[in-house]
Parts: structure tokens; C-alpha cells; sequence
């Protein structure tokens, strides 16, 4: 459906995208999870056809994005990092005026609009100014509004950064419900949890290149052990009490304000610390995550 | 969730345009049409008061004094002389207010081109939507002035009646050129530039004197600027004197036009689609 092949993406000296290549198949939800910066949103806006790329071959749709703009946009709905709704137009015609843009007939958008305000929980904002709604809303909306054209695939930059936890967990439910009647989905995020709550399949991304591949599953499998022992002991003392744990579980990581052990046990690993005298302030066993994937690949969290 | 679904239709242009143009101008101008019933009707009526106050001060005030003045060998009242600048003035105006201001706001604030784009409009689509209003607000504003200066006498010919697609045909000019010009600014500085050209062509391009009292070589200067085009122009149809130099002021628009067009394609792509 989508395919990329030695995609890169040069701005002047800087490079974006380096050289990268993945294959998105019908009814997948694909992720690309990766720290700001690190090429996603750009990998994005090319393959909606609103970015060119420097190099390599990427098809969408079956159409060249680069000579085919309109026909590969007319397929596809695009919910952008900031929401950039109309705010000169109400609720409801945000999705009226935007079904238009795609030469749909006006009867027919309005009669999808208001299944779309149904299927966002805007029904009883329709009238309402765009400025007024919350942060939640304004994502529920543009997503509505991505709807419209009925697209073969959604493309989400980010589409819960910045919401709170409550609204995030409404606007994933609308993402599952997409899911399971079908919609391709291709998402950014820099969350490992919502990465791994909606994407069948990721790719790690780091300074522009693919450092990994598969489902979150199995990277965490190949990545990562079963269980995390996050041990504290305060900033100046961790690197200290590192080395005393040396040789506990399969390995160790260090980070600024917490200790991370990896093994398939994590209580053992405790007692294990314990065993050798030390006295973490806290301590907290857990399943690993994509978070740890990362750490492992790059050696820097996501999120700095 | 829907019994049917229709899909968005594939953009049928083909040859040079395709990829630019989708054909889908009107949903870019029914947008700017919503958004004025819905909340800007006011200031479009305002603009419309601007040449009425110039016309009723220097006007019936000034051709008290000065009474008539000559064009093309034809003594014209002075009332009459002026009121055909001033409509070419407003039907400029409107135009480039509309393509600046509002235009530069769309750019860089409210972010709807890049909203537009990741649609299947392409960017062709976009500038001559974003035109046409502009030119919508030029045909108010020219028709509202020439209902005034019909009331006071002021059209000499039936040709007057022509004014007013003139009068679009100025306001398209000053259209399609101001938005490609527009989408260089970055800061509402910038916008500035614009009054600092357009005050002094307003008040120098034989507007409220013939030409002819300017040296040869500022006369040149003056007949390379687009109003003093206008100007001459509906100030032929609105007297009768129409002389065979409206062909070159036509094509000096559609020449205007034609640059403007592709140059604002071309920087809304280089803009949003790079």
C-alpha cells in the first residue's frame, strides 16, 4: 500500500530522512516511534504527497506522491501535528468545507459530517467556534475531519502528544474502533505506550535511519528481557551503586536518576541487589517496554 | 459506520497542470464565501466608503474651483474626470487588501493553505480561489461606487457600464500579483511595503490631474505603474472618449494577470509542497 525504498530527505546541509525503506501493508496500523527530531514527521509529509523527497523511491496508493499529488491526497486523511482546523468556520463546517476540497458533493457531506461529529463525540458542539473546544476535542475533530474523503489510509502525526491522559484514552478508543473496521493507520509517536497500545508493526527511528523493525512484541523479545528492576539512589550515587550490582541480571543500564537492570526475573534481581548490602531509596519491577527497546538501540530515552 | 461511503474523486486534470490543478477552484471560494456570511460582512461594506469620501471632498469640493479639465480633447467636469480613478483606486483597493492582509494572515497564522494542500486541491486551485475573492471584493466595492457616481450624474456614456468588468479586470491584476508578492513576507513589517508603493501610485497616476503637466520622463515612469493603466482605462469607458490605447491597457493586464498567476502557483507549491 505504502512502500519506501532509499527514501531520504535533504534540507541544505541538514539530512532529515537517511535513507530508509519500509512496506505498509492494507489494514495494518504501522508506527514509526522515535524522539522529536528524528525524521518521522518528515517521512510523514512525504508520503502525504506534501513533501518531496531528495532521493530514493516511495510509492503510495500506486502513485508517484511526487507527480500524482492530488490523486494520492484525494486518498488519503492526514491528522497533523498542530490540528491547524479552520477557526474562521464552526464545527460542523470544518468537515463540510473540507469534503469539498475533495470535490465531494455537497449533499453527501453533509449528510458524513454528521456521522463523523457522531463518531467524535461533537454532536452537541456543531455549532460551536473551533477556538472554543478543548485540546482533546480539536484532535477528536480533526481526525472527523481526516474521515471524510473515506481514506484508504490515516496518516497521525502525534496524535495524542500534548493531551491529557483521559483524552488520550478517548481518542485511542476512536483509533481502535478505525482499526477494526479496516482503516490503515501510520502513526508517529514518541510514546512507547501508545505505540504499543495501537500498532501491529513499528519501526524504530533515530537521526533519520531505521534501527528496528517488527511488532512491539517482538522487539521487546529480541530487544529486551521480560522484566525491568528500576532501582534509585539518587543522582550523585547511581553510577556508584552500578558498579557494585555489576554481574546482577543480563545487563544493566545507567541513566541520570535511576539504575536499570534487565533480566527475566526482576524479583530475583532484587534480592540479588539487596544480597550485596545496597539500599536503593526505591525500587519497582516492571515489564519492559518499547522505552527500553529504544534505550537499548540508541542509548538515549525518548524522551530527553 | 455509514451505509456508503464515497471516496474522494481523482483530480481528472491532465497534461502540463496535473499535480497543480485538481479543477477544484469553487470549494475555495465557497469556503471564503461561508467565512464572510458568517462573520466579515462589515468590513467589506466599510471599504466601499473610502473613493465616496474622496469623490464628495475633491470632487464637488475641488471642481467648485477648478471646473472641468481635458481628456483625449474633450472638456470633462472635474467631478467626472476624477470619479473613474477613483473607482480604478478602489477596485485596486479591494484587491490588494484582500491579497496581502488577509492573504498573509491565511499564510502564517491560520495555517489554511497548508490545510488546503493536504487535501486534493493543488496549488493552482488554491491561488485562483484565493483571487477570485479578492476579486469579489473588488466587483462590491467598484459596483457600489459606480451606483454612487450614477446617482450624482457623474457617467458621461453608456460605455460607463462597461466600467465595472474593467474595473475586474484591474482588481485580478492587482490580485494574483499582491498574493504572489505576499508569500515573500514574513512579518507584518513587511506588509508595510505595500502602502509605501501603492500611496504614491494612488496619488500620481493622473488620478486627480492629467499626465501630461509631468515632465517626459516622469510620465514613462508613471505609464510603466498598472493603476495609471486602470485608470485611463475606465476613465475612457465612464467619459465615452474611448481611444484605441484600451487594447494596450487590456493587455497590459492580461499580461499582469498571466505573470501573477503562475508566480503565486509556483511559490504556494515551493511554500507547502516542497
Amino acid at each position: 500500500m505504502i512502500e519506501a525504498t532509499g527514501l531520504r530527505k535533504q534540507y541544505g546541509d541538514f539530512t532529515a530522512v537517511d535513507g530508509i525503506d519500509f512496506a505498509i501493508e492494507p489494514g495494518e496500523a504501522f508506527g514509526f516511534l522515535g524522539p522529536n527530531g528524528a525524521g518521522k514527521s518528515t517521512t510523514m509529509r512525504m508520503i502525504a504527497a506534501t513533501s518531496t523527497r531528495s532521493a530514493g523511491d516511495l510509492r503510495v496508493l500506486g502513485f508517484d506522491p511526487e507527480t500524482h499529488g492530488p490523486e494520492v491526497r484525494a486518498q488519503l486523511g492526514i491528522v497533523p501535528q498542530a490540528d491547524q482546523l479552520d477557526e474562521e468556520l464552526r464545527v460542523v463546517d470544518n468537515l463540510i468545507v473540507y469534503g469539498r476540497y475533495f470535490g465531494l458533493p455537497l449533499d453527501y457531506v453533509k449528510r458524513r459530517s454528521e456521522e463523523l461529529l457522531e463518531f467524535a463525540q461533537l454532536t452537541e458542539k456543531r455549532t460551536a467556534r473551533v477556538d472554543g473546544l478543548s485540546g482533546g476535542m480539536k484532535r477528536r475533530l480533526t481526525i472527523a475531519r481526516g474521515l471524510i474523503n473515506a481514506p484508504k489510509a490515516m496518516l497521525l502525526d502525534e496524535p495524542t502528544t500534548g493531551l491529557d491522559p483521559q483524552a488520550r484514552h478517548v481518542l485511542w478508543d476512536r483509533l481502535f474502533r478505525l482499526k477494526e473496521e479496516g482503516t490503515t493507520l501510520v502513526l508517529t509517536t514518541h510514546y512507547m505506550d501508545e505505540a504499543e497500545q495501537l500498532c501491529d508493526r513499528l519501526v524504530v527511528i533515530d537521526k533519520g535511519t531505521i534501527v528496528a523493525e517488527g511488532s512491539p512484541a517482538a522487539l521487546i523479545r529480541e530487544y529486551s528481557t521480560r522484566e525491568v528492576l528500576e532501582v534509585r539512589f539518587g543522582s550523585a550515587r547511581n553510577g556508584q551503586a552500578a558498579e557494585a550490582m555489576a554481574g546482577i541480571g543480563q545487563r544493566i543500564e545507567v541513566l541520570p536518576d535511576r539504575v536499570l537492570v534487565y533480566d527475566h526475573d526482576g524479583e530475583a534481581a532484587m534480592s540479588a541487589v539487596h544480597e550485596r548490602g545496597l539500599s536503593p531509596i526505591t525500587s519497582l519491577v516492571r515489564r519492559s517496554s518499547l522505552e527500553d527497546v529504544f534505550l537499548r538501540l540508541t542509548g538515549r530515552s525518548l524522551i530527553e | 459506520m455509514s451505509e456508503l461511503l464515497l471516496e474522494a474523486p481523482a483530480p481528472a486534470v491532465r497534461g502540463p497542470l496535473r499535480g497543480i490543478y485538481a479543477g477544484n477552484t469553487r470549494s475555495v471560494v465557497a469556503r471564503g464565501l461561508r467565512v464572510i456570511a458568517r462573520n466579515n460582512w462589515l468590513i467589506v461594506v466599510t471599504g466601499f466608503f473610502e473613493p465616496v469620501f474622496y469623490l464628495l471632498s475633491m470632487g464637488i469640493g475641488l471642481g467648485a474651483l477648478i471646473g472641468g479639465v481635458e481628456f483625449y480633447g474633450t472638456e470633462v467636469p472635474y467631478a467626472a474626470y476624477i470619479a473613474p480613478a477613483l473607482m480604478a483606486v478602489s477596485a485596486m483597493n479591494g484587491a490588494v487588501y484582500d491579497s496581502t492582509m488577509n492573504v498573509f494572515f491565511k499564510m502564517n497564522y491560520a495555517k489554511l493553505y497548508q490545510q488546503m494542500l493536504s487535501t486534493s486541491l493543488g496549488p493552482l486551485d488554491v491561488a485562483l480561489g484565493e483571487i477570485l475573492l479578492a476579486l469579489f471584493r473588488g466587483l462590491l466595492y467598484a459596483s457600489g461606487f459606480m451606483l454612487v457616481t450614477t446617482l450624482m450624474g457623474l457617467n458621461l456614456a453608456w460605455t460607463a457600464v462597461l466600467a465595472i468588468p474593467a474595473a475586474l479586470v484591474i482588481a485580478f491584476a492587482f490580485a494574483s500579483f499582491g498574493m504572489a508578492i505576499t508569500s515573500y513576507m514574513k512579518t507584518f513589517q513587511h506588509l508595510d511595503y505595500v502602502w509605501v508603493v501603492m500611496m504614491p501610485m494612488f496619488l500620481l497616476s493622473a488620478t486627480f490631474f492629467p499626465i501630461e503637466v509631468y515632465p517626459q520622463g516622469v510620465q514613462w515612469v508613471i505609464q510603466a505603474l498598472p493603476l495609471w493603466h486602470g485608470v485611463d482605462m475606465i476613465r475612457q469607458l465612464t467619459t465615452g472618449l474611448v481611444q484605441p490605447s484600451i487594447l494596450l491597457h487590456l493587455t497590459y493586464f492580461a499580461v499582469m494577470i498571466l505573470v501573477g498567476l503562475v508566480f503565486t502557483t509556483a511559490r504556494l507549491r515551493a511554500l507547502f509542497l516542497r
